[in-house]
């Protein structure tokens, strides 16, 4: 099999910067050790600090102004749990009535034991075998959907997947890309109209797989992983395309969620999968879906 | 002291700067897609590249209950220098630098806020023509602000040398530095004035020590300044393409 690879010079870089050309919308942005306000009348929040009578931004960003509480919040950082996120995660590692798992945050995020539904769906007191069972339900490196419970004083994250929507990942794709460009929304699982399922962690953490049937999902509380099913060659080409769709707006820092998915997706028609890695077809796609977003707006 | 005029009677450098001139700076903000923070300094023809990863949870062993662990790695490229050279990693100088860094850059980050977790610092030197320690500072410092790390302020670090007739130098390229004048690197935190790290690579008479601090404050600042100037057409950037949409209005 032959593959074309396309190797060019640092100068024939397409310009991204174009598509930041509309900057009427642009806040009052904020660098770390700048004076934000007076400290009188006001209370610190995240992203600042206190030096003598000033509020002072410790992070490069926009502020959020909550009555009195003043926080400047970072274009780009690790994920910042809240309460009812939902997240994609890998487990790395089992432990005693507990999984580790890493959501990208800035402290392993832990599932209980007891914040899971067991295969089978009933509900029951753990005992020892369910402990003893713990690889067998979720092992290292298994990928899991699940919903923010907690979060403890120190900022660790517990999750719970007490739900059938959440659970062990089968069969798919995952993407990464930062945590603040994807859009917080009401819903963040998607079937979209092309032929995939989505769900749009808030960690930044983007699991493309095969529409999945829910009535049929229902009785084994999403632990079954049925890796023997051949997904056909169509529906890979979907998922695909969805995935480099995904980095390319990711690429171009361009929000997302499942208006901007869709509309990169179909926009994207015109190249073959593989011409959707070319900094050209990246940069096309990323432009006329913010072109499409900023008409559906007016 | 030097054997070689490091300052012309024109009052030119040998590189044709007047006493005062930083070298020509360019730096880029976001470089890589993997890390969480990245930058790329150019300082003359010194060329520095940064990633950061992190705040993560911490290695056992390492982890600090109270504060950030902050771990740093600094590299020279091979061809970094005039004479190809492998240089593995753990090498003398390469180590000193490293503690360096970590110093100054525990005075900038607030790390009080991250207990438990670890921040990894990769400098890696592409040229190598003076001034590393300070251009991988300031590469390491954008990249900790790309990473959306909670920074009392910019850490900035500039040197300075002294001529023959004891005219203080601002950013001292490799040619100075090999020439035999004494070099002087400050790093400080601009703003409130503060110094985080200061070392002389050689003696010179305490009476000129103000005067060449003084002028690698000020490059510290004129630094800065470009800094600044640089994360906020980043920052510009990021929040256009998406229209700031994510921005609660």
């Amino acid at each position: 099999m032959t593959t074309n690879v396309n190797i060019r010079l640092a100068i024939d870089r397409v310009n991204m910067g174009l598509l930041a050309q509309n900057q009427t919308r642009a806040p009052r942005l904020y660098t770390p050790g700048e004076v934000v306000t007076g400290q009188f009348g006001f209370m610190k929040g995240h992203g600042t600090y206190v030096e003598g009578e000033d509020i002072k931004a410790s992070v490069a960003g926009v502020m959020e102004q909550v009555n009195k509480l003043i926080s400047i919040k970072p274009l780009k950082s690790r994920y910042v749990g809240e309460i009812g996120d939902v997240v994609v995660a890998r487990i790395t590692e089992v432990q005693q009535r507990r999984w580790k798992v890493d959501t990208n945050s800035r402290l392993d995020s832990v599932l209980l034991l007891s914040s899971v539904n067991l295969p089978g769906g009933e509900l029951r007191r753990r005992g020892v075998e369910d402990e003893q069972m713990m690889r067998k339900y979720l092992q290292e490196g298994d990928l899991i959907s699940a919903e923010v419970q907690n979060i403890f004083d120190e900022g660790t994250l517990s999750l719970y997947t007490r739900s059938l929507k959440y659970g062990k990942l089968s069969q798919g794709v995952l993407v990464k890309v930062f945590p603040s460009l994807v859009k917080r929304r009401k819903t963040h699982f998607h079937n979209l109209t092309c032929g995939a399922s989505i769900i749009l962690g808030n960690n930044g953490f983007i699991w493309i797989s095969p529409t999945v049937n829910n009535e049929a999902d229902g009785g084994d509380g999403g632990y079954a992983q049925n890796l023997n099913e051949v997904i056909p060659r169509a529906d890979r080409e979907v998922i695909a395309r969805l995935r480099n769709c995904i980095l390319a707006l990711a690429h171009c820092k361009m929000m997302l969620y499942d208006t901007s998915i869709l509309y990169a997706y179909e926009e994207s028609m015109k190249y073959e999968v593989h011409e959707l890695l070319q900094q050209e077809a990246i940069f096309d796609v990323a432009f006329l879906t913010q072109h499409r977003l900023r008409l559906q707006e007016e | 002291m030097s054997n070689f005029e490091l300052l012309s009677e024109q009052g030119l450098r040998l590189d044709g700067r007047r006493p005062h001139e930083l070298r020509c700076i360019k730096c880029k903000l976001g470089v890589f897609e993997q890390p969480d923070g990245s930058a790329y300094l150019e300082q003359g023809n010194t060329k520095v590249l940064a990633a950061v990863y992190g705040p993560h949870q911490a290695q056992s062993n390492k982890l600090d209950l109270n504060e950030v662990v902050i771990n740093c790695q600094y590299s020279m490229a091979t061809f970094s220098t005039a004479e190809r050279k492998n240089r593995p990693r753990g090498d003398r100088k390469s180590q000193e630098i490293t503690l360096y860094l970590r110093q100054a850059l525990r005075a900038a980050i607030k790390t009080e806020l991250y207990p438990r977790s670890q921040i990894d610092v990769y400098v890696e030197v592409l040229q190598a023509d003076g001034a590393n320690y300070a251009v991988a500072l300031n590469a390491a410092t954008l990249a900790l602000v790309d990473a959306g790390i909670c920074l009392k302020e910019y850490v900035v670090a500039c040197t300075a040398s002294l001529s023959k007739n004891n005219i203080p130098l601002t950013d001292v390229s490799h040619v100075e530095e090999m020439s035999g004048g004494p070099t002087l690197t400050v790093a400080s935190l601009p703003t409130s004035n503060k110094i985080a790290f200061m070392e002389m690579s050689q003696r010179f008479h305490l009476d000129n020590l103000p005067a060449v601090m003084e002028q690698a404050l000020n490059g510290c600042r004129e630094i800065q300044a470009i800094m600044e100037k640089e994360v906020r057409k980043h920052l510009m950037q990021m929040g256009s393409a998406g229209d700031w949409s994510n921005i609660a209005k």
